[in-house]
């Protein structure tokens, strides 16, 4: 067991650069979960860290020692693949057992660790059997099988669900989860799933085109999200952006709609005065008032009845009850999540007020939290 | 799914058959009976008068010291030509699938001697070969080697299977690299995390996964060489010297349309009908067994 160090890894093919200098700090034993879309360069930071990938620039460490130059076999890590590459010519045992039989344990100790492992995975039934015989959720297990048995430093996963259908995918997120606290095993995890990120990190690392753009524990990133970026990708449905301006005593804010908005209760810290800024909410964060109390009006055009939430989708209407021209056709589409019991026709127009503390303000020009009140 | 169409009555049936009976009746069935037949009758060498022998074409076959020399001599150019054939094949294709940067132009280069006729194969290592003009047999004297194949029988038959190996390469290849191809990266990486090196890889996880295709070429091989290679034979030695290259095929066309015994060619082509019989049986019972899929 040990941490991991992550230190400025740069990725370079030929002259396009696809990670910009990535740092992560990763405790002994902590569940650390790379989260982002297709292509923000996630799983080639997971196997530079495997070493399938060469480190163009930067460090990474394994228990303290840098293992740039390690070929994988000699970083001590386990890794569980998207299509779970299981060896299809070899039973479940030989699978987990090949690692084992390479590094030239005896025959009793490899049966010993086997075994072992088997049995937490509830794989013993199924020793003999070759991996197409087996279902989906089982090959997961072993795949996690084989990275048992290693006994190493450090799990790496990348994307092991996602070819999972959709109950299953809970399921093992769960058997992993527990898995992981159970052996007290580092672990780092690739996905693009948000739930998946959500649910399993002790802390989250949000990227972006090849940028780390928040590292945090999913809670902290669900509250006070670093970018405009990492507001809208964790949280479902998507945060609402509206355009908007800083007053210059930092705490006024006032929609371009014209619609005031209530001001901060405390003055963002160095603000620089009076500027463009991007306005978040998130859906759930939205509550239907009385017309008096109420700061954003929506008008209803798609109604979804989810039974314990009704999700509301409309635009976004000025305080004449004309539609707010900002951006796209028909205006800014705002979503609403609103409670399972209240009934909203399309065509309806609803009230809102957003709740104590939940509005995020954002620079409308670098995207980067100005603060959250 | 696929479902199961049963036609009724038998007209149709058998008009839908008949294209594929007529040509294996007319192709296969029709000569081998010829050959059959023939290998029980002797002719003299006029074709005046035709007798029935019994099996004594058979037996003079088998008192012969040229044709079990023949035999011989198949065996060991066989197994040569698809030990060679498929070793360097694999080992091109493990090197191709490597390659990135020009990895087409590379390709096509090696499956270009599949496309020269078996006759050009062998009259341009003919060539290369010859004693008094040969590239090679030139560079060879240099080195110390006294390369005659129209005199020593061991070079002649090298030097047809270098040819025969040759001309076989692309096609083996060729399998070869889509077996590697379709092998998922993703495995052999989990091998190397597994602490396998590149030697044990191969051998534990990417062999394996290549003897379906292995299997299929060995198959392919064993009949090319059987059988495909009397052009590059006739080009290159033509059965020489002495009959040191006559492989059983080649000695089937000499002793017939040359030497004009019709009798033992036939009874020869019989023999080696039933020696295709039994190694397509062994291969399939005994060895596919073996191949993991």
């Amino acid at each position: 067991m040990a941490g991991i160090g992550i230190r400025d890894v740069v990725k370079r093919y030929g002259d396009t650069k696809v990670i910009h200098g990535v740092s992560i700090d990763v405790a002994d034993g902590e569940f650390i979960v790379i989260v982002g879309p297709s292509g923000c360069g996630k799983s080639t930071l997971l196997r530079m860290v495997a070493g399938l990938e060469e480190i163009t620039g930067g460090e990474v460490a394994i228990d303290g020692r840098v293992v740039n130059r390690l070929e994988p076999k000699d970083r001590n890590i386990a890794m569980v693949f998207q299509n779970y590459a299981l060896y299809p010519h070899m039973s479940v045992y030989d699978n987990m057992a090949y690692g084992l039989k390479i590094a030239g344990l005896s025959k009793d100790a490899i049966r010993e660790r086997v075994d072992k492992a088997a049995r937490m995975l509830q794989l013993e039934p199924y020793l003999d059997r070759k991996p197409r015989q087996l279902s989906g959720g089982q090959r997961q297990r072993v795949a996690m099988g084989r990275c048992i048995v290693r006994e190493p430093a450090a799990f790496l996963f990348d994307e092991p669900l996602s070819n999972l259908d959709a109950k299953l995918r809970v399921q093992m997120r769960l058997e992993i989860k527990q898995l992981q606290r159970s052996l007290g095993t580092t672990a780092l995890y690739v996905t693009h799933d948000q739930v998946e990120a959500m649910t399993l990190a002790d802390r989250l690392v949000v990227m972006n085109g090849g940028v780390a753009e928040q590292i945090d524990t999913p809670m902290n990133v669900y509250l006070h999200p670093a970018t405009t970026f990492v507001a809208g990708f964790i949280g479902s449905p998507a945060m609402n952006f509206m355009p908007g301006r800083l007053g210059g005593d930092g705490r006024a804010i006032t929609l371009d709609t014209g619609a005031p908005l209530r001001a901060l209760p405390e003055p963002i810290v160095g603000h620089g005065g009076e500027k463009p800024v991007t306005i978040g909410v998130r859906p759930e964060h939205l509550a239907l008032v009385g017309q008096p109390e109420a700061e954003l009006t929506l008008r209803a055009r798609v109604v979804e009845t989810l039974g314990a939430d009704t999700l509301v989708h409309g635009v976004l209407l000025d305080k004449d009850a004309a539609i707010v021209p900002v951006a796209g056709e028909g205006g800014e589409v705002l979503a609403a999540r609103l409670p399972g019991n209240v009934t909203v026709r399309e065509g309806d127009t609803l009230p809102l007020r957003v709740a104590e503390g939940a509005l995020h303000v954002f620079d409308r020009e670098t995207g980067r939290r100005l603060a959250d009140v | 799914m696929h479902k199961k169409v049963t036609f009724r009555g038998f007209a149709l049936p058998v008009a839908l058959l008949l294209p594929q009976l007529v040509v294996t009746a007319i192709f296969f069935l029709w000569p081998a009976g010829q050959a059959l037949y023939q290998s029980v009758l002797r002719q003299d060498a006029f074709g005046l008068r035709t007798t029935y022998v019994g099996l004594a074409n058979f037996e003079r076959l088998f008192s012969d010291p040229l044709y079990l020399n023949s035999f011989q001599v198949t065996v060991v150019f066989s197994l040569a030509v698809t030990f060679l054939g498929l070793a360097i094949a694999l080992l091109l294709a493990t090197m191709a699938d490597r390659v990135i940067k020009g990895a087409s132009g590379y390709k096509t280069l090696l499956i270009m001697p599949y496309a020269v006729a078996p006759a050009v194969a062998g009259v341009l290592w003919w060539f290369l070969f010859n004693p008094s003009i040969g590239l090679f047999a030139h560079t060879l004297r240099a080195l110390g080697i006294d390369w005659n194949h129209l005199l020593n029988g061991d070079q002649a038959l090298i030097l047809v299977v270098i040819a025969a190996v040759w001309k076989q390469i692309s096609y083996n290849f060729l399998f070869f690299l889509a077996g590697l191809q379709a092998i998922p990266r993703s495995l052999v990486e989990a091998a190397a995390i597994d602490g396998a090196g590149p030697m044990k890889r191969f051998w534990t996880i990417v062999f394996p996964l290549l003897s379906p295709t292995a299997f299929f070429l060995l198959v392919v091989n064993v009949t090319y060489a059987f059988f495909d290679t009397f052009q590059i034979i006739h080009a290159t030695t033509s059965g020489g010297p002495g009959q040191s290259t006559t492989i059983l095929v080649y000695k089937v066309y000499s002793d017939g349309f040359v030497g004009l015994d019709l009798g033992s060619s036939a009874a020869q082509s019989v023999v080696l009908m039933a020696i295709v019989i039994v190694l397509t049986f062994v291969q399939f019972r005994y060895i596919e067994r073996r191949v993991q899929y």
